[in-house]
């Protein structure tokens, strides 16, 4: 049915219509805050068109909040209403970083589609494409974080910091999701298929993600996994996203999340780039 | 013959042990088509990429409208326009929106940019389609939809990638119409091709490639004059006279001539169109049943077997890379 519709659409192409788009306008180059933003807003049309993209940021994190809380919450913390208080900020943490996985996904489905390459042959600032994408990420992001408070919420979470403390958090957590997409985007530009940086970007994710402060103290563990524990930066992200949620003001640990924030961009992003401009 | 549009010396570029651009020479002079004409992983599209800064050359020079690739690869950039298997529209956005967000990239206002794509739209008989999402175009629509998206800021060279491969003739002339337009109004156009007779149709010169060198160069008269004056394909009834009809047809063509594939089928390269007549004159004197007889053009098979001296075998490597 839509053959048939897109026939009726093909209707030729003159001569006179073809000479009046020809007529040579060059308007003014635009800046590169100008063109990541058009990039991005790129990125909210896919969302639009393709909103089935979003079950990653909505099913996971509300399957991993209610699978922990009632599954493990009892045994780990005593009760579930406990475990949750501990629980929360940390699943939103998990949940952000595991959306950041999608950029890759995404950046590599468009190298194989051959839309990248148009985007590459244009005269704007070499890393719109890739900022925009990622600005695009961030109202993903910001969906997942809303979905994993609201759902908090109900099922009885309170944090003592307030809207303030929530919000503060968020924040700081959408700036180290940001950043940290730089791996993927790298990983991307390395990697031949959408699948294959799917398949490396779990594997870089679950231990990072697990081996972490995010689903319980690590007080019990072996030492050297604490050891290992203390230098994995989503521990210390947790931490402070727990900390600014429950009203205190952790602020060396949030000096931490901005100082790995940006050793993320400065080694992922050079790099990124290198690959973009040589992707072959 | 003007100024030159895009000039290369000796350019390279291998992937790992594949050579597959292995020197190539262009001189193309501004105004008009340049050809390139080859078959599946000749080159085409690599050399293609490097010309339009998507892909660094291992070696030699190249300069597109006076810039050098490498080197100004900005200007280069703002100046020419790419439509291929690999500089294509997304998928997921509607024909307008796709238009409309190179134009915002390319410093069209949101206001101009809507009247600009709409315009393209129009001009390409997209304006019925402009809502819908490109995924859901049919082959025509998407070509024409990859070449309007070149065309948001007007290029002085556009390069054209295989722009017909897998289309229906209805929709294959529509591209050619648009190519023959944007030369009319003195956009210079490089295609590539893997078909002669479109190369025949648009080019004003040709290259022909193959495993990555330029083999032979000229106007599509001066090629076809290299490789002959055409062929003949014969069909007969009964396979059983095949043999005769080939030592009937050797003798009054003075050519060798090819058993197909087929078991009924011949097919000679001929130097005398002349003869042509007489030898099936002989077919049917020698009472020899003849079901098809069409003399056409040389196919590119045939064209590289003269040119090179092997047939074009299909080696599809570069364009899954």
């Amino acid at each position: 049915m839509n053959a048939m519709s897109a026939e009726q659409a093909s209707a030729p192409v003159t001569e006179d219509a073809l000479r009046s788009v020809l007529a040579g306008e060059r308007p003014s180059r635009p800046g590169p805050v100008s063109t990541s933003l058009t990039f991005g807003w790129r990125a909210l049309l896919k969302i639009k068109h393709v909103p089935e993209q979003l079950v990653d940021v909505t099913m996971f994190p509300i399957m991993f909040t209610l699978m922990f809380t009632y599954l493990f919450g009892g045994a780990l913390a005593g009760s579930t209403q406990e475990y949750l208080q501990f629980l929360l900020p940390g699943i939103l943490v998990q949940a952000n970083v595991m959306i950041t996985m999608n950029t890759g996904i995404t950046l590599n489905t468009d190298i194989q589609k051959g839309v990248f390459d148009r985007f590459r042959s244009l005269p704007v600032w070499r890393p719109s494409p890739l900022v925009g994408a990622l600005l695009g990420d961030v109202v993903r992001y910001s969906i997942g974080s809303a979905i994993v408070i609201m759902l908090g919420l109900v099922l009885g979470f309170r944090p003592e910091g307030g809207a303030v403390g929530v919000v503060l958090s968020v924040a700081l957590l959408l700036v180290f999701s940001f950043c940290l997409s730089w791996l993927w985007t790298m990983l991307s530009l390395i990697l031949r298929t959408p699948n294959s940086v799917a398949g490396v970007s779990m594997m870089v994710m679950f231990p990072l993600t697990f081996v972490s402060n995010i689903f319980v103290d690590p007080k019990t563990m072996p030492g050297w996994l604490q050891a290992v524990i203390e230098v994995n930066p989503i521990t210390h992200l947790a931490t402070v996203v727990r900390g600014l949620m429950h009203g205190s003001v952790p602020a060396g640990e949030i000096g931490w999340v901005l100082v790995s924030s940006v050793l993320l961009v400065a080694v992922f992003g050079p790099i990124t780039m290198v690959l973009y401009r040589n992707k072959k | 013959m003007g100024k030159l549009a895009i000039e290369t010396k000796g350019l390279k570029k291998s992937f790992g042990k594949t050579h597959a651009v292995a020197g190539v020479d262009l001189a193309v002079s501004a105004g008009g088509v340049y050809g390139v004409l080859g078959p599946n992983g000749a080159g085409k599209t690599t050399t293609i990429r490097m010309l339009a800064t998507l892909l660094r050359p291992d070696a030699g020079e190249a300069q597109v409208l006076g810039y050098d690739v490498v080197r100004d690869a900005r200007a280069v950039r703002s100046r020419v326009g790419l439509t291929g298997q690999f500089a294509s529209v997304d998928e997921d956005l509607t024909g307008v929106e796709n238009l409309l967000l190179l134009a915002r990239l390319l410093g069209y206002s949101r206001r101009r940019g809507r009247e600009r794509a709409a315009d393209l739209l129009d001009a390409f008989g997209l304006a019925e389609a402009a809502d819908r999402q490109v995924k859901k175009y049919s082959g025509g629509m998407r070509r024409r939809i990859d070449i309007a998206a070149s065309l948001v800021v007007t290029p002085e060279l556009i390069f054209l990638d295989e722009p017909t491969t897998g289309l229906d003739p209805r929709s294959r002339n529509q591209v050619w119409e648009i190519v023959r337009g944007m030369v009319a109004e003195g956009t210079t156009v490089l295609l590539t091709t893997q078909y002669l007779d479109e190369a025949d149709q648009l080019a004003d010169r040709i290259a022909v490639i193959d495993h990555g060198k330029v083999v032979a160069e000229g106007s599509s008269g001066q090629l076809k004059a290299s490789v002959g004056a055409g062929s003949l394909h014969v069909r007969l009834r009964a396979p059983e006279q095949r043999a005769e009809a080939e030592r009937v047809l050797a003798g009054v063509l003075e050519v060798q001539v090819e058993p197909s594939a087929d078991p009924v089928a011949l097919s000679a390269r001929i130097s005398d169109p002349e003869r042509v007549a007489r030898s099936l004159a002989e077919l049917s004197r020698g009472g020899i049943d003849v079901t098809e007889f069409a003399l056409g053009q040389p196919s590119l098979d045939e064209v590289f077997l003269a040119l090179t001296g092997h047939a074009a075998e299909e080696t599809p490597e570069e364009d899954a890379a």
